[in-house]
């Protein structure tokens, strides 16, 4: 019980202090310099607290977050008189414990043996052979993300409802809508993921995508449910309410939900959505992307390093193991910080969605999308349970996506010829109707 | 009167809506952006920002800076106090006092001349309306920071001392930078 108690603080205390925590902050780093950087300007880069040699030491910016935390604390926490006290105060923490709580069934690197630990006694080897690298081993695992997943709205909805202010109520009725009809789509793009590896814990489908496909290619979700992916991905960006699914927040439109947050009230919503980037990056890259394995050079008993390949006989079972969790943590982390600055990336590239556009993508593209791909994965799968069929469906789709992007027609400048005869372009539209005519 | 043109809305294409490829192409052109400035070298970067106080931006060479008052040989200004410029300001800041000159060749001479800075809007109208060429604007200098409403207001000692920019004209014997000559030497 005690062994128990130790391995789960341990892994507990790496996830969220020495993981999901920097990487969020580095988030409100990266964001500002990303950003600063793709519109050709240079962001925050000056902060300093302390000089060597008479320069001050500037880490190019990296201390902005330090700054930015200190300011945060010492603003006045402020609210407004009509306000309900409680749920205003609790509404930030909402959000984001349910994000945090999300990690617990996410596995973070590859079983180790118990019988590599220091300080272990016999039977408790006997009793729990492996440690695994995941907080909680849970079954029902998939179910239980999006359970806490969808709670997290409650936060949003929370504070624009305790504000008692109208522009926070509508951030806290778009964020509430947008969040259940988005919540859909996700679920059932999982559905397909689901049918594909036959499992609903989390590690358990990372290991299913472990092995090798009959192509060669690792069983990887994005490449047996490509389309899920992308439905996933979309959905999750919406889930987090960033742009271009930003209308709760719409800063130029009604500010949102935490308009009347100062203080750390206001840092925690915003650290928050950072939070909730870094969590859906890791359910993505868990369902999808194989969590923390790294396809042909590591096995379960075997690591390939180029020069060497390291096995347990090689170097010792203790070494093998270390190197093996330290690699499958690594990769893990890379995964997870490359969606982030997707993330990050798409929302410097696109506007925001109007409201109305937003649920149209939601219920009339996304939720029609999830439930066809349900279907054609089902179906491609009852023909072929050894899912090279689905890998060789999925390569094509990839292949078509990116063939169209690159050589697809590209509309001519807005308006230059609508409405003055020259209607070669788009006289009709992708039904085969003409379009309508002036 | 304006038209009102009234425009159908646009159609998309099913290829359109589905937002994919659209996504992909503007990604390819933002992360061409963020990878030339931040990996690239000193020709494909593309950045902006100047760092200010330690960059400084060359300005243009008619860049209106602060007023300065130009002076004779014998260092007495150019000035004749004549109140074309003060008449010209749209903001009412310039302030000349007339004093009778000692030099009978010269009508007058200005025994305060006072800008106020935090009311000048830096127009250059006062320049252009000055028959002796005694003002200009070619410092190349920003406003100074004030701490009171008093320091914004610069006098005739001070304009008299301010230098043109290098590469221009010194305070006398200078060329009229329009046409011709010194003029009122």
């Amino acid at each position: 019980m005690l062994f128990l108690l130790v391995t789960t603080l341990l892994k507990f205390v790496f996830l969220v202090l020495l993981f999901i925590m920097p990487l969020a902050t580095l988030l409100t780093w990266m964001e500002r310099r990303q950003s600063a950087l793709t519109q050709d300007r240079l962001g925050p880069w000056r902060a300093s607290f302390f000089s060597i040699g008479g320069k001050p030491v500037r880490l190019l910016g990296l201390l902005h977050p330090i700054a930015d935390a200190i300011k945060m604390l010492f603003k006045e926490p402020f609210t407004p008189a009509s306000a309900d006290k409680r749920l205003h105060a609790i509404a930030p923490l909402v959000g984001y414990v349910m994000a945090l709580v999300v990690m617990s069934v996410i596995p973070f690197g590859p079983d180790i043996p118990t019988s590599i630990l220091p300080f272990v006694s016999e039977e408790t080897i006997a009793k729990y052979p492996v440690v695994p690298l995941q907080v909680v081993r849970l079954d029902a695992g998939i179910l239980w993300m999006f359970a806490l997943a969808s709670l997290g709205v409650y936060g949003a909805a929370l504070a624009g409802w305790a504000s008692n202010n109208r522009f926070a109520l509508l951030g806290g009725l778009r964020a509430s809508a947008q969040a259940i009809s988005y919540e859909v789509a996700l679920g059932l793009t999982v559905v397909g993921i689901l049918i594909a590896f036959g499992a609903t814990e989390p590690s358990a489908i990372v290991n299913a995508q472990n092995q090798a496909g009959g192509l060669g290619l690792p069983l990887w979700g994005i490449l047996v449910q490509p389309l899920g992916a992308l439905l996933f991905f979309i959905a999750s960006v919406a889930e987090t309410k960033r742009t271009p699914f930003d209308v709760p927040e719409g800063e130029s439109e009604i500010i949102g939900y935490f308009v009347e947050y100062s203080s750390m009230g206001f840092g925690m919503f915003m650290l928050g959505e950072f939070v909730e980037i870094v969590v859906l990056s890791a359910v993505f890259s868990t369902l999808f992307l194989g969590g923390w394995d790294l396809p042909w050079i590591m096995g379960n008993d075997s690591i390939w390093l180029g020069f060497t390949t390291l096995t347990p006989d090689s170097v010792g079972v203790g070494t093998f193991h270390l190197v093996h969790m330290l690699l499958g943590m690594g990769i893990w982390g890379a995964k997870i910080f490359f969606l982030c600055a997707l993330q990050l990336q798409i929302r410097w590239t696109l506007p925001r969605f109007r409201y109305d556009q937003v649920m149209n993508l939601g219920w009339k593209m996304l939720l029609p999308l999830a439930l066809a791909n349900i279907f054609v994965s089902a179906a491609v799968i009852w023909w072929d349970p050894s899912l090279t069929a689905m890998t060789v469906l999925g390569l094509g789709f990839i292949g078509l996506v990116i063939l169209v992007a690159v050589a697809g027609p590209r509309r001519r400048t807005a308006h230059a010829d609508h409405g003055h005869g020259s209607h070669a372009s788009h006289s009709t539209d992708s039904h085969g109707h003409p379009a309508t005519s002036h | 009167m304006g038209v009102v043109r009234v425009r159908d809305r646009v159609e998309y294409s099913l290829y359109e809506r589905s937002f994919v490829p659209e996504i992909l192409r503007g990604l390819a052109i933002t992360l061409g952006h963020f990878f030339s400035n931040a990996f690239g070298n000193k020709e494909t970067r593309n950045l902006q920002t100047v760092r200010y106080p330690e960059e400084q931006r060359v300005y243009p060479a008619r860049y209106r800076g602060q007023h300065r008052l130009l002076q004779r040989e014998d260092g007495s200004s150019r000035c004749v106090a004549c109140y074309m410029c003060s008449t010209a300001c749209p903001a009412y800041c310039i302030h000349i006092v007339a004093a009778e000159s000692p030099d009978n060749r010269i009508e007058k001479y200005p025994a305060a001349f006072e800008i106020d800075l935090l009311r000048c809007i830096y127009c250059g109208l006062c320049v252009e309306a000055c028959p002796e060429d005694a003002i200009r604007m070619d410092t190349g200098v920003h406003t100074p920071p004030f701490f009171t409403r008093d320091d914004a207001v610069v006098g005739r000692i001070d304009l008299l001392s301010l230098m043109g920019r290098a590469g221009t004209a010194p305070a006398y014997g200078a060329q009229n930078y329009r046409e011709g000559k010194p003029r009122g030497a």
